[in-house]
């Protein structure tokens, strides 16, 4: 009768799948959308028009596009035999940095420029200014936008679970074929969602607290 | 900071360390530096004044290439200033600046804020530039204040600090622009005061600003600025009681009235 602990082991497996997938990725595109948006405030022109195209490419495209990209163009010319983890991980991360590039580029921005210009003439180079002076002053902006940024991420990887990784959203795909009640069955994976993402919110929340104490 | 004490009279003699020649530089249409030359020798102190928009923030900045010039040549300490990238960084080191707004990293202590630099940029091991900067600070005045936030100073501590952090890293010429300009008036004083024994210890500055009592007790020389221009080169007594161009003239003037 009770579908979740019938099935809890199944339910189990997508929920950690779904943590799973959305931690890697978050990683992934919090390096690269921190990296890109030093990019696009870099002195070297090649650089930002690299970072501006990154973002207007990866923005602009329906991620469910960017799946199928990676699930049938990238195996075939790049790396044949990816597990699909990773395929899923790196559509999600590269989406995602888009996001997290612009948000961390507006922090940027509200960082008074004579920050950077005190750091370069005591003659630190580029990266150290981002690194140790503008970054930790344009955290406290990003938090907020990052927290919604990783929400998004969290529902958008359901798309994984149609190209057959597994996670919660598949879940639900399964247990239907088993024949339960959909109702049933969409609600308790809906509640699984709204875990994880009300523990991202938390914890986002948290930092942004401990920020303003800081200082 | 230098050694070299070199007094106010003969400090015209010696070598030069700063040579902006026929230097050029336009915002858009705005031509705001025209036909630049001026050399500014080791040891000497130099004020560079004119009115509000005639290129001194500008001037200033180029010598250390926080703006870039379109023609004309910067040398400091005989190298020619290098393009943005490692070489212009090292060179920066050497050039130290104050800004009007102090701007010190808001998230670091005052301690931290004078010894960043020397260890991210000179290496310094870490021991021996906080020694240096409580010394620095000391120095300024401020040296009680060394494990506060840049907010939580006054206007004018916050620009004695500004000056001990662009002290910390040795440099051979300092670059002050309007240091006292966003000050109350009641804190004007200790930042000169700062300013003023650095000029009589030898080091090499230049300075824009409209304290008059400052340029008559510590220049050697002042420089008049206008549309982007210099007007008039003199020393300080010359200009003040007997300027040449009736720009200066009328600039005087105007700030002489109050
Ligand atoms: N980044 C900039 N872009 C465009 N115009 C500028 C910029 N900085 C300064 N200017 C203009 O250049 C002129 C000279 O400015 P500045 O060097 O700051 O003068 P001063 O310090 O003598 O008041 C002014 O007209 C100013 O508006
Ligand atoms: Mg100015």
């Amino acid at each position: 009768m009770n579908v979740l602990l019938d099935n809890f082991a199944l339910f189990r497996e997508g929920f950690l799948g779904t943590i799973s997938l959305t931690a890697t990725s978050a990683v992934l595109a919090l390096v690269l959308g921190v990296v890109i948006a030093g990019f696009r405030v870099s002195p070297v022109p090649p650089l930002r028009a690299f970072g501006a195209a990154w973002v207007t490419l990866l923005r602009n495209t329906p991620l469910v596009l960017l799946f199928l990209i990676a699930f049938f163009i990238v195996p075939m010319v790049l790396f044949p035999g990816m597990s699909t983890y990773l395929l899923g991980v790196l559509a999600l991360g590269f989406y995602t940095s888009a996001f997290v590039c612009e948000a961390v580029r507006s922090g940027i921005n509200t960082v008074a420029v004579g920050q950077a210009e005190a750091a370069r003439s005591l003659g630190m180079t580029f990266g150290q200014t981002l690194s140790l002076i503008v970054l930790p002053q344009a955290t406290r902006t990003v938090v907020a936008p990052m927290s919604s940024i990783m929400i998004a991420l969290t529902k958008n990887s359901a798309i994984a679970g149609a190209f057959s990784v597994t996670e919660l959203f598949g879940v639900q795909k399964d247990l239907s074929d088993m024949g339960y009640n959909i109702m049933v069955v969409f609600m308790w994976v809906a509640l699984a969602y709204l875990v994880i993402t009300f523990t991202i919110s938390g914890l986002f929340r948290l930092l942004e607290r401990r920020l303003e104490v800081a200082r | 900071m230098s050694e070299v004490s070199v007094t106010k009279d003969t400090a015209g003699a010696a070598e030069p360390l700063v040579v902006l020649d026929n230097v050029n530089k336009h915002f858009g249409a705005l031509h705001v530096l025209q036909d630049i030359d001026l050399t500014i020798a080791k040891g000497e102190v130099v004020v560079v004044i004119g009115p509000s928009g005639s290129g001194k923030s500008t001037l200033c900045r180029t010598i250390n290439r926080l703006e870039t010039i379109d023609s004309g040549t910067i040398t400091v300490d005989g190298k020619p200033l290098p393009a943005e990238g490692r070489q212009l960084a090292k060179l920066r080191a050497d050039v130290g600046m104050v800004f009007q707004s102090f701007n010190l990293f808001a998230h670091k202590t005052v301690l931290e804020n004078v010894t960043l630099g020397q260890i991210k940029v000179r290496r310094t091991p870490k021991a021996e530039a906080e020694k240096r900067a409580r010394e620095l600070l000391d120095r300024v005045g401020v040296g009680n204040q060394a494990d506060k936030y840049p907010a939580q100073l006054s206007g004018g501590q916050q620009q004695r600090v500004a000056i001990a952090r662009a002290l910390a890293m040795g440099p051979k010429v300092m670059l002050f622009d309007e240091p006292t300009s966003a000050l109350d008036p009641e804190m004007i004083n200790e930042v000169l005061e700062v300013m003023q024994q650095l000029a009589s210890e030898g080091m090499t500055m230049v300075v824009v600003t409209h304290e008059m009592g400052f340029a008559r007790s510590a220049a050697n020389r002042v420089v008049f600025m206008a549309d982007g221009r210099i007007v008039e080169e003199a020393t300080p007594d010359q200009f003040f009681s007997n300027p040449r161009s009736d720009r200066a003239k009328d600039f005087l003037s105007k700030i002489l009235q109050h």
